[in-house]
């Protein structure tokens, strides 16, 4: 099942027999306090800057959030995409709960987007699927409801189930559908990675569906997170996760998901990997003779 | 042990997090006899204004927070009906939830502890919380303060429904609104009519406790 996105000029695919898709999480501003600022007073330079840092990090699609209290989030949304259309070619996902800053997001959009998210309740997805199926982008969805997320991996299977159908009804294919199988923190509940991943591996089996998520959560709340979060990709890879909404800018942990890349065989004789340590180096060379 | 060495032993085992041992050791306090209270007021209590002390300082992390949290939780299951047989007077009763739509619970619990910590009488009415079911719970629970929790953006707009709904049916005035949560600032939570806010968990104890003690001075007065 391959899951392909775009932009005016660059294709990425998505699929369990592909390099994992390294989606940056870093064009949100919850929890930016200067950036809110920023952006409240029109201000987009900043976004810019998180561009730049994550294309060069190694990200694969960026995930775009404008998510401002008080402000006219559809607008400042569609001008960010479209500001950062005219800085890269990666393929963004246009990240929001609300309808109007969706249906915005992908008016502006040149391409097929990734849109994120909707949730497994009837309302939502009657909402926002027919807004997805007429732009034809591919959507995230997450199998929790008006009841909560599921504690348990058998449940959330029901919610995807649901979800499933009626994605179908609504005349998506599931190539479009990418679903997030919830990863909570480990630092509030020690079995919580453990459910995530026996959710991937369920989804994987059942559907072949292709799945991402919000891979900083886990080591909410920890010391050493880089660590933890470096840790939790290959484990997840290995159970069938095909992408993931991360930190980009982190060395440790892109290098995590590339050599698990490798070490799936997702990497055929390191190509990738080996490109990726000549462009450090090369980067390296040149700093110093700039130094 | 002498009840000194209980008391020691209790904020020990709750500063660590040592739920079996703080529950050994609130049973044995109480067949010697001591008091729930002191239980409460001179061991749990202060073990667990440490722990949250160590939490701001960034001494201490989320999942040490939590099963300190938890140790003293167990040990409060035991003392409650027997504090309020003894009349004892709870600082207040705080309603929590988050609001419908979002799901975020770390840091609502994490404020509970500390308001427990601070010998509040916490009832958590969970997430995805909506308007209907934080007014059965007041009317129910008759709360001094409702705390709403939201942690996205998209979901903080709940904070004026829910007051809005609460106001319409007529139970605003019995109660003190706080809000809290990521995105959430003091600006916004004046925008939505809440009579209080806090960035963090300690901050959200000692609003609470000055927005009852100016509540009672005014019925008083």
């Amino acid at each position: 099942m391959h899951t392909i996105l775009s932009s005016a000029t660059k294709t990425i695919t998505m699929g369990h027999d592909q390099p994992f898709c390294i989606i940056g999480e870093r064009i949100n501003p919850t929890g930016r306090k200067k950036f809110q600022e920023q952006l409240r007073a029109g201000d987009l330079s900043q976004i810019a800057v998180d561009v730049e840092a994550q294309v060069l990090g190694g990200a694969d699609v960026l995930d775009v959030n404008m998510g401002v209290p008080l402000t006219d989030e559809p607008a400042l949304l569609a001008s960010a995409i479209t500001m950062i259309q005219s800085m890269t070619d990666l393929p963004i996902c246009i990240d929001s709960s609300i309808i109007e800053a969706l249906q915005a997001g992908l008016e502006a959009y040149q391409g097929k987007a990734l849109v994120n998210s909707v949730t497994g309740e009837d309302d939502r997805m009657d909402l926002v699927l027919p807004l997805i199926k007429r732009h034809g982008a591919a959507i995230i969805a997450l199998p929790n409801d008006e009841t909560g997320i599921p504690a348990t991996a058998a449940e959330r299977m029901v919610i995807t189930e649901k979800i499933v159908r009626t994605v179908e009804k609504y005349g998506i294919p599931l190539e479009d559908l990418v679903i997030d199988p919830l990863a909570m923190t480990v630092g509030a509940d020690p079995e919580a990675v453990k459910i995530t991943l026996e959710t991937i591996y369920l989804i994987r089996e059942k559907w072949g569906l292709n799945m991402t998520l919000g891979a900083s959560n886990v080591s909410f709340g920890l010391p050493y997170r880089h660590a933890v979060n470096a840790a939790f990709l290959p484990a997840a890879m290995s159970h069938g996760l095909t992408s993931a909404v991360m930190d980009a800018r982190t060395p440790m942990i892109v290098e995590a998901a590339r050599a698990a890349d490798l070490l799936l065989g997702l990497d055929p004789w390191g190509g990738n990997w080996i490109t990726r340590f000549r462009k450090l180096e090369a980067a390296k060379a040149a700093a110093n003779t700039e130094g | 042990m002498t009840h000194d060495e209980i008391i020691k032993a209790l904020y020990d085992e709750t500063l660590v997090g040592n739920a079996p041992a703080v529950l050994e050791l609130t049973i044995a306090g109480l067949a010697d006899g001591m008091g729930p209270d002191t239980i409460l007021f001179d061991a749990l209590i202060p073990s667990l204004e440490e722990v949250g002390a160590r939490f701001e300082r960034g001494d201490f992390f989320v999942p040490e927070m939590l099963i300190a949290g938890k140790a003293m939780s167990g040990a409060l299951n035991l003392l409650r009906p027997l504090l309020a047989e003894t009349g004892a007077e709870s600082v207040g009763t705080f309603l929590m939830g988050t609001v419908k739509g979002d799901v975020h619970d770390i840091g609502k619990n994490l404020v509970n502890i500390m308001l427990e910590g601070a010998g509040f009488n916490v009832i958590d009415i969970g997430v995805q919380v909506a308007p209907e079911k934080f007014i059965a719970a007041i009317k129910e629970h008759k709360p001094d303060i409702v705390g709403m929790s939201a942690f996205l953006t998209t979901t903080m707009p709940m904070f004026k429904v829910n007051i809005h709904e609460i106001t319409k049916a007529g139970l605003r005035d019995e109660v003190i609104i706080m809000v809290g949560g990521a995105p959430v600032t003091q600006e916004y939570a004046d925008a939505v009519g809440a009579d209080g806010f806090a960035s963090d968990a300690s901050t959200a104890v000692r609003v609470a406790k000055d927005l009852i003690k100016k509540r009672r001075a005014l019925t008083n007065a």
